[in-house]
């Protein structure tokens, strides 16, 4: 099993999560995070005094998912989530050693 | 016919009441018309003026501070609205506004003694007193609120709370009577319409120093002190614009032209200062801010307030212009300058814009529309050829500053000694709401 984690922009969260539904993804975790790679942060300004920001607003998302499944759901978030401009954001994949679903006790891939 | 008769008896009755009740009364002799068409108006300006304080003001700048200091800010405006209200009816009216003394009024109004229902003040005769007390409790109030907005972030509410009762009775009290109550500054001849000097360039001034007395908040100049929520100060500066409406348009003290006139004078000159701010923001750092906006309407807000009643439509406007410009240079120039933080620039907004336009009635008064019967030409200013107007508008402006400054900081100084000013460094980091409230914004 795998655990596929996305650090998108906030506001392409909905076609990733149409893009991944169409493929059969069935769940999925969403945190709204803050963090900054290589797009660095932004300057605001209030009444003449600047200030740097370096924590940019992201999403973060989560899905667990089959060994087999985990090289499309890559491509899948990589595409919809994708602008071009910097600040698009990141995907990690790791392994999973075990998944419980907690309502019926079902275990790793029964579970996902 | 039966009903007029029964509504006629009811009337002698309540008039037989009033003289049974008021003939005992020293007050009575002041018995006037009361109209009711400038009561209701009166009745209207009092409510919109309070609604300036809460939620106005509160909304203001809680919006301003950041996500840790906003219930502690509102409560900042809350404690005035509800102290200096007790205050104001309990001594702070009599003091200000019985006698024509030149320095203080007199105890004769405490507690309201003597206020019945025929009675009214000579600056208001066709009102009740009653609500001549009301109207001006809610400048009271807001003066105080205003001086806040310097200290937010930093200041211990207890050490607030002395500091609120203090300064509205040894600070706002003596001016108000110079200004407004008969005392020397109104002698001198000083135009105000409805608190250029009294109320803006008073909590501007006492503003500054209480940001110098107590320093900056941790972390200025380096930190990120940025708005919490500025959606909420756009909200309040919608309640102060349309509640200015009974600030300026109330000192007229009754439904007439004048009071019209001040009101579109000040709605201009918060149109012009709101876009003057804008285009000098967009111009100079690229882009027009909504915190630019909503400043510049203020600044054109407390900059027209005391020139209102005295100046036509397009003075107004040219006086909301001046504003805009006028206060962005003094936030964003003159503060990096000086090196002071005012939290919310209460002095770079209100200090300095209660000083311009204070300088700027004696500039543009026009005598139209101040005349009447027993004095044709009205109150002039420079335009109409009355230079020394400028003078006594100068001459109220130092008084003031001088007044407002030296006791404010006395006060200050003085509130140190019992209850220390400022929260501990970990408090502040922690921020105000909790540590000053026990409650926090989740």
């Amino acid at each position: 099993m795998k655990l596929v984690i996305a650090i998108i922009k906030p506001f392409k969260l909905d076609e990733v999560r149409d893009a991944l539904t169409a493929i059969g993804v069935h769940g999925m975790t969403v945190a709204e995070v803050k963090g900054y790679g290589r797009q660095k942060g932004h300057t605001e300004i209030y009444r003449g005094a600047e200030y740097a920001v370096n924590f940019l607003p992201k999403v973060r998302i989560e899905v667990a998912i089959p060994d087999g499944q985990a090289d499309r759901v890559v491509e899948t978030i990589a595409s919809a989530a994708k602008t071009g401009q910097i600040g698009d954001g990141k995907i990690f994949v790791t392994d999973i050693s075990r998944a419980v679903r907690i309502r019926t006790g079902e275990t790793d891939n029964d579970a996902l | 016919m039966t009903t007029r008769a029964s509504r006629s008896g009811i009337a002698i009755r309540f008039g037989i009441a009033a003289i049974a009740s008021f003939a005992a009364s020293p007050a009575f002799a002041q018995a006037s018309k009361i109209d009711p068409a400038d009561t209701a108006w009166m009745i209207v300006a009092t409510a919109f003026v309070l609604m300036m304080t809460l939620p106005g003001l509160a909304l203001f700048y809680a919006g301003m501070v950041r996500k840790k200091n906003v219930l502690a800010t509102m409560a900042q405006s809350l404690v005035a609205v509800g102290l200096c209200s007790i205050l104001w009816f309990a001594v702070a009216y009599s003091l200000t506004f019985s006698g024509d003394g030149p320095v203080i009024g007199t105890f004769d109004r405490i507690f309201l003694k003597g206020i019945g229902l025929e009675t009214a003040h000579a600056l208001a005769p066709t009102i009740p007193e009653i609500l001549f007390v009301m109207y001006q409790m809610t400048f009271a109030v807001i003066t105080v609120a205003l001086v806040a907005g310097s200290v937010a972030d930093r200041m211990r509410f207890s050490a607030f709370v002395w500091f609120a009762a203090g300064w509205l009775l040894l600070v706002y009290v003596p001016l108000a009577h110079w200004v407004w109550g008969g005392g020397f500054l109104q002698a001198a001849g000083v135009l105000d319409f409805a608190g250029g000097t009294v109320v803006h360039l008073n909590a501007g001034v006492a503003g500054l120093v209480a940001a110098y007395v107590l320093g900056a908040r941790r972390g200025y100049g380096s930190d990120n002190l940025a708005p919490y929520d500025l959606s909420l100060a756009v909200i309040g500066t919608g309640l102060l614009w349309v509640g200015w409406y009974g600030f300026n348009g109330g000192s007229a003290l009754g439904a007439n032209s004048r009071a019209v006139f001040a009101i579109v004078a000040t709605h201009l000159a918060a149109c012009a200062g709101a876009l003057t701010w804008m285009f000098l923001e967009w111009w100079t750092r690229g882009k027009p801010s909504v915190l630019g906006m909503i400043s510049g309407a203020v600044a054109g807000l407390g900059t027209i307030t005391p020139a209102s009643g005295f100046v036509l439509p397009w003075q107004g406007l040219l006086i909301g212009i001046i504003a805009g410009a006028v206060c962005f240079w003094a936030c964003t120039k003159l503060k990096q300058k000086l090196g002071y933080d005012d939290s919310l620039d209460v002095f770079g907004v209100h200090g300095v814009g209660g000083l311009t336009g204070t300088l700027l009635t004696g500039v543009f008064a026009a005598g139209v529309l101040s005349a009447t019967p027993e004095a044709p030409a009205g109150l002039t200013g420079l335009l109409e050829g009355n230079a020394r107007q400028v003078l006594i508008q100068a001459y109220g402006v130092v008084v003031t500053i001088i007044w407002s400054g030296v006791l404010t900081w006395g006060l200050l100084k003085v509130i140190d000694m019992f209850a220390p000013l400022r929260v501990s460094q970990q408090s502040e980091i922690e921020g105000l709401d909790i540590s000053q409230h026990g409650e926090a914004l989740q």
